[in-house]
């Protein structure tokens, strides 16, 4: 087996400081980079100084792109202000991870680097004859597939999934080196941004409840929403939901857990019905207690939950609801 | 405006037991109902709601053998002006970017303003078309659209970012664009309507056709196996009549602070 000799990790920001993907792609490429070999970040936005610094307390090379033109979330600018870093560094292996942003400039970024894409590991490693090994998971999570990738003479990249692997610890002094980039002549050309839109406030605002009863797609109907929220007024909680709920017009998206909707910090989370898609699982924090209720017990859900009830949700909530108005009398 | 929207026929394995087959390559698909993607349903709505605002053309496209057409004619009866399908024995072993090329050689031979695709497919779920077909046509893109609308020669894109924001692009066309779940209301369409267009001819395209030899077919990325989950370290799955796994779920939750 061989080892990369250089990585570039393509991190992202988070409000005012730095998205816990930074790490994760640094643990990632620190148990995929050879001895002796270095580990670089892509740093992009506008007024990056203090984040390069603290990227430089972990990682060997920080490439800072400092522009008003990287301000926003722009998938296309960074595609384009990356492309040239990587042409000139030439990395074995390119490192982004697989958030919006990442799903926004990373396939672009391949094509453009001329190197094949691993999109969404939950693996990654070092395999025979130079090649690299990845876990998907496919269909909707209820498979794994391990995919071999034969990197082209520019390499290879691969995007991982948030929380999938372990971050690595900043160390306390500073000591990568910081370097300056100036942008190619092509960002911002194409695509302009306008305005970000918030999220509009919802009648209730689930990110301070303390119990949350979330309901997927499994519901069927929305009629049938009726014993969700009977199962959270019994808790003394509020109704959640995932995507699919929204997206049929069910429930406001003010509602909707997830990396596209509201992340959320409950103590207990009962999910009903909700196959545990990555999106919604990435909104909720705080490590609660996590209850699924899913007839398919393929569903991923159960692999991150607590407690799992493989039966009809049409059963067991209403049964559920009823225990817990005896319990509190 | 002249759109091309990018499809693909997929299994439903939503409410679905999933078994590998003996393959160990493939999943047991016997069972399974098989359709357009649901990410790109959205996809050929917003096409169609696009061009009847704004006049134009839209054209379907698939990469697939002979099973995969139903879905074609399936955007002809929602309301797509043509369709074609990219059709070789030398497309079946390609990775995703080998389906970009093809996709990407097909786009290239009609004149086109916007190129829509699902934002991610149910199947394999990379989300990575529409980037590596932008990145093949050398023109812009924009990922997660949940909003298209279009005004003197530029599209404004609603889109999703993190954090649970979302922002509004503008797109200089020619441009790709990948649609989420969610952003319009898909036409139901009836036997009927996919009566209509049974007759109409959905013309093949081949690796000759679109000018694209071995090279770049060869596949990078290839799939060794598939794998259940493990689920060692999931969750204490409850047992018992849905009254026993109410009464020890109250318990659970009274130890949790949830009672």
């Amino acid at each position: 087996m061989t080892t990369a000799s250089k990585i570039l990790c393509i991190v992202e920001r988070a409000g005012p400081g730095l998205d816990d993907t930074a790490w994760e792609l640094l643990g990632a490429a620190r148990a995929l980079v050879g001895d002796g070999g270095r580990v670089g970040a892509a740093l992009l936005g506008e007024g990056v100084g203090d984040l390069a610094s603290e990227l430089a307390r972990g990682y060997d090379d920080v490439w800072a792109f400092d522009d008003a033109r990287l301000a926003s979330w722009d998938g296309e600018a960074y595609a384009r202000a990356v492309a040239p870093l990587v042409a000139r560094e030439q990395p074995a292996l390119i490192l982004a991870a697989h958030t919006n942003l990442g799903i926004d400039f990373a396939p672009g970024l391949s094509v453009r680097a001329g190197v094949p894409l691993l999109p969404d590991c939950l693996a990654l490693e070092h395999a025979d004859g130079g090649t690299f090994e990845a876990v998907r998971a496919i269909y909707g999570g209820k498979v794994h597939a391990r995919y071999a990738c034969t990197p082209s003479e520019q390499g290879v990249m691969a995007t991982l999934r948030a929380g999938a692997f372990a971050a690595a610890e900043p160390g306390a002094a500073a000591s990568g080196e910081i370097h300056t980039e100036s942008l190619a002549d092509d960002v911002g050309q194409g695509r302009r941004p306008v305005r970000t839109v918030e999220p509009e406030a919802g009648e209730v605002d689930i990110t301070q409840a303390s119990i949350l009863v979330g309901v997927g797609r499994g519901i069927e109907d929305e009629e049938n929403l009726e014993i969700v929220q009977s199962l959270a007024e019994a808790l003394g909680g509020e109704v959640a939901c995932s995507r699919p709920v929204v997206d049929k017009g069910w429930l406001p998206k003010s509602r909707q857990v997830g990396t596209s909707g509201v992340t959320v910090k409950p103590k207990v989370y009962v999910a009903v019905g909700i196959s545990g898609s990555f999106q919604h699982v990435g909104g909720i924090k705080g490590s609660p207690f996590l209850v699924a209720i899913n007839k398919d017990a393929r569903a991923p859900i159960f692999g991150v939950a607590d407690v799992g009830v493989v039966d009809d949700l049409f059963d067991v909530v209403p049964a559920l609801e009823e225990k817990i108005r005896e319990a509190k009398g | 405006m002249d759109i091309v929207v990018c499809i693909k026929r997929v299994p439903d394995v939503a409410e679905a037991d999933v078994e590998i087959d003996r393959s160990g390559l493939r999943i047991d698909d016997s069972d399974l109902s098989w359709g357009m993607n649901e990410w790109d349903t959205f996809a050929v709505e917003e096409a169609l709601r696009l061009k009847e605002e704004q006049g134009g053309t839209v054209t379907a496209l698939t990469v697939g053998g002979e099973d995969d057409e139903e879905v074609l004619r399936r955007a002809l009866a929602m309301g797509a002006d043509q369709a074609f399908h990219l059709q070789d024995d030398a497309f079946s072993a390609s990775d995703a970017l080998g389906v970009a090329r093809v996709l990407a050689a097909a786009i290239r031979k009609r004149p086109y303003d916007l190129v829509l695709t699902g934002a991610v497919s149910g199947d394999t779920g990379s989300a990575g078309l529409g980037g590596m077909l932008a990145g093949l046509l050398e023109v812009p893109q924009v990922a997660l659209a949940t909003r298209t609308s279009y005004a003197d020669g530029k599209l404004e894109v609603q889109h999703e970012v993190e954090g649970g924001l979302e922002r509004v692009v503008e797109l200089d066309l020619p441009a790709v664009v990948t649609i989420q779940t969610g952003i319009n209301e898909p036409r139901y369409v009836s036997i009927r309507g996919i009566r209509k267009v049974a007759s109409v001819e959905i013309p093949v395209e081949g690796a000759g056709d679109l000018s694209l030899d071995a090279a770049a077919l060869a596949p990078q990325v290839t799939l060794k196996e598939l794998f259940l989950p493990p689920t060692g370290e999931g969750a204490e799955i409850l047992e018992g009549s849905a009254d026993d796994v109410a009464e020890k779920l109250v318990e659970k939750l009274r130890e949790r602070g949830g009672i």
